[in-house]
């Protein structure tokens, strides 16, 4: 039957013959099936990405024991991989926080699919994004100095500086992206709980649970404090990388210096993480046979999410270079010509543009926006050109600054390049655990769905949207 | 459904969180005063290869701080003596005296004395011993009545915050360079004029004291 069903893609939000029932037949199963029953392609996946958390832990012992000299960063480019990194994994975690807080406030029902992964993905990528400045400090020990607390140095956190507004945005992020995620899958829980059959798998997802009753009032509180929590973390979607980008725009390199920074990060964060969604969706959709669950109605969302914020990005790159024209100062003239043209990093500017602008631009074609192997290939050329994005900002802006004698080439060493292909490693491994063990799709939030789907059609918007998907009747 | 379990996991629970709660905050109060208490082992003598008795040879003998500490005007560091230093005197007094064994070691291996570091300031502070001396911060203000100490042990915690109450405020606490090296000198009642003076006469930069990059560098 699943085969049948398997093959039929869809535009509609919900896939046909989608009940409580096969929901929980196709999200719960794989979850409560026995290890012995561990699909292979979990193993391969879960192996690979340990191997690269060995290669990760490894460049961590030798960063902590040998120092930052390990890395290829020296005055003047003083901030080079390990920021470039931190910046590009906390971007990809935008995308989660925006499905999960904003689409639900702003009524979307495609969210409900895709939100459970895109949360946890936003979670894992803010752990690989956090330790990366934590590493970066050179006595990463003593990263709780950053804190203020009642210390004996007589000093506070220098509260004028964005790098202390970081820690602040990073942690209160991370803090209400893992009570968001954690209350999402409270119902989950209980619902696994409940069918589970092994004793461990009774204690753990009964302790996870908290004694969840399903009863009308609790779902009452719940459903407010779910809404209360999506209006918190709506505007982290904007702060968080706001103050990232004040990190760069609040100094004085050109290139750097803009004001434009702020909302042309937060529409990057966006799009890379976007990206990320798509790299995760059409695999898990595949691999858990959620095709019905997730259709191409979310490939095609998506999409259409990564080509608007690609081009506000793409549009933020040209302001930057007319900023520099426009500004007549010496030095931004310099650091866009070098941007563009210099000898040493021209390549990166133009990698930069074939991936975040002429790789999108096929999105503007539906039969691409519902293509799943298409839109797999534009979300890596997006990830390489976001990461690219940011070297250009951080590494070519700081190689040739205002004096001609501390001009200098930056190259990443092997240890650089260790920790990021090591940090793949630490994100693939608490994602594939998280596909092991915890539902993969809300689907408490699925069943409500359904329900909804049945008496009333899928939202209001719907026969707006079936004129012009051309959907298929409702069955 | 079959409950996994027992009725009073409930109460465990919510007491949990809210003794999780207790407990957390009970830990933000209580390591700042444990900080403070140990105090960065202020008083606590140090145990060294040679009983060496400061008010002895400073009280008794009249030795001057710079016979042994002889960098301490010109140099970042005040020096620890060699044994040679010590001989000067010793290879004619108390001659195989049992308590300087480690100083007739030292002294026929050619080998210094490990003598435990008191003072143990982090690599990444840059202090200047002859800095504060030339600008008028007496061995006493930081060091205590060392011509007192039969032992050597800290007065001061040599904490960052304690650097950084003369740091903001240097006239609380300078003193002419002709005191300096008075062990037992009292600040006068109006020290306060007296330090504001000091600073104009020695050219204190106030503004730079309080830099990071003054003392990391």
């Amino acid at each position: 039957m699943r085969a049948s069903v398997d093959a039929l893609e869809t535009t509609r939000v919900l896939g046909p013959g989608q009940t409580s029932a096969v929901i929980d037949d196709t999200v719960h199963t794989p979850v409560l099936a026995g290890p012995t029953r561990t699909p292979l392609w979990w193993w391969a996946g879960f192996g690979i990405s340990a191997a690269l958390l060995g290669l990760y832990l490894v460049s961590v012992v030798h960063l902590i024991t040998r120092g930052t000299g390990i890395f290829g960063n020296n005055m003047p480019v003083a901030w080079a991989m390990p920021i470039i990194n931190f910046v590009w994994w906390i971007g990809i975690g935008h995308a989660g926080t925006l499905i999960s807080a904003a689409l639900l406030l702003f009524r979307q029902p495609w969210r409900t699919s895709i939100n459970r992964f895109a949360e946890a993905m936003t979670i894992f990528a803010v752990v690989c994004a956090g330790l990366y400045p934590i590493l970066h400090l050179g006595r990463p020990w003593v990263f709780y100095w950053l804190l203020p607390y009642p210390n004996t140095f007589g000093l506070f956190p220098q509260f004028r500086s964005p790098l202390a507004w970081d820690l602040f945005a990073i942690s209160a992020y991370a803090t209400v992206s893992l009570v968001f995620w954690y209350i999402g899958l409270i119902p989950d829980l209980a619902t696994l709980r409940d069918s589970a059959r092994s004793r461990f798998q009774k204690l753990l997802y009964g302790v996870l649970a908290l004694g969840w009753t399903g009863s009308a009032r609790a779902w009452t509180r719940y459903m407010r404090a779910y809404l209360i929590l999506a209006a918190l973390s709506f505007p982290l979607v904007l702060s968080v990388h706001s103050t990232i980008a004040l990190d760069f725009a609040v100094s004085v390199v050109p290139g750097w210096n803009n004001t434009i920074m702020p909302p042309y990060f937060v529409a990057g964060a966006v799009f890379a993480g976007f990206a990320m969604v798509l790299m995760l969706a059409i695999p898990l959709r595949r691999a858990f046979h959620l095709r019905n669950v997730i259709t191409m109605r979310h490939l095609d969302n998506s999409a259409k999410l990564l080509l608007g914020t690609g081009m506000i990005v793409v549009y933020g790159y040209a302001i930057e270079l007319f900023m520099a024209w426009y500004s007549g100062v010496e030095f931004e003239l310099y650091m866009a010509y070098n941007r563009v043209f210099g000898e040493e990093y021209w390549w990166a500017f133009w990698a930069l543009i074939a991936c975040n602008f002429l790789a999108i631009q096929p999105l503007w074609f539906r039969r691409v926006r519902r293509n799943p192997v298409a839109l797999f290939v534009i979300a890596i050329f997006v990830s390489i050109g976001m990461w690219l994005e940011r070297f250009v900002i951080i590494v070519v802006s700081l190689t040739r600054d205002f004096l001609l004698s501390s001009w200098f080439a930056y190259v990443p060493t092997f240890w650089d390049w260790a920790l990021y292909i090591g940090s793949f490693g630490l994100f693939g491994t608490l994602f594939f655990l998280f596909l092991r063990l915890l539902p993969v799709v809300a689907t408490s939030e699925m069943k409500e769905m359904i329900y909804h789907d049945e008496h009333h059609g899928s939202d209001y918007f719907e026969d707006i949207r079936s004129e012009y998907y051309g959907e298929e009747d409702r069955t | 459904m079959p409950q996994y379990f027992p009725p009073n996991v409930n109460a465990f629970v919510r007491w949990s969180i809210l003794g999780g709660g207790a407990f957390l905050v009970a830990l933000l109060i209580a390591l700042p005063i444990y900080a403070r208490t140990v105090n960065n082992a202020v008083g606590v003598p140090v145990e060294q290869p040679i009983a060496f008795a400061h008010n002895l040879h400073v009280t008794q003998l009249g030795i001057d701080c710079r016979y042994c500490h002889s960098t301490v005007e010109v140099a970042a560091s005040a020096n620890v003596p060699s044994s040679h230093v010590c001989m000067t005197c010793h290879s004619q007094i108390r001659l195989g005296a049992p308590q300087l064994e480690a100083l007739w070691l030292s002294w026929e291996q050619d080998l210094p004395i490990r003598w435990n570091r008191v003072h143990d300031m982090p690599g990444f502070a840059y202090f200047d011993h002859s800095a504060h001396l030339t600008n008028g911060v007496g061995c006493s203000t930081c060091h205590g009545r060392v011509d007192q100490m039969a032992g050597m042990w800290k007065t001061e915690p040599m904490t960052m915050g304690w650097c950084m109450e003369c740091h903001r405020a240097p006239e609380r606490f300078l003193r002419p360079r002709s005191e300096v090296f008075n062990m037992a000198y009292q600040p006068p009642s109006d020290q306060l004029t007296l330090g504001r003076e000091l600073v104009v006469a020695y050219d204190v930069n106030t503004n730079k004291l309080i830099q990071c990059s003054t003392c990391h560098r």
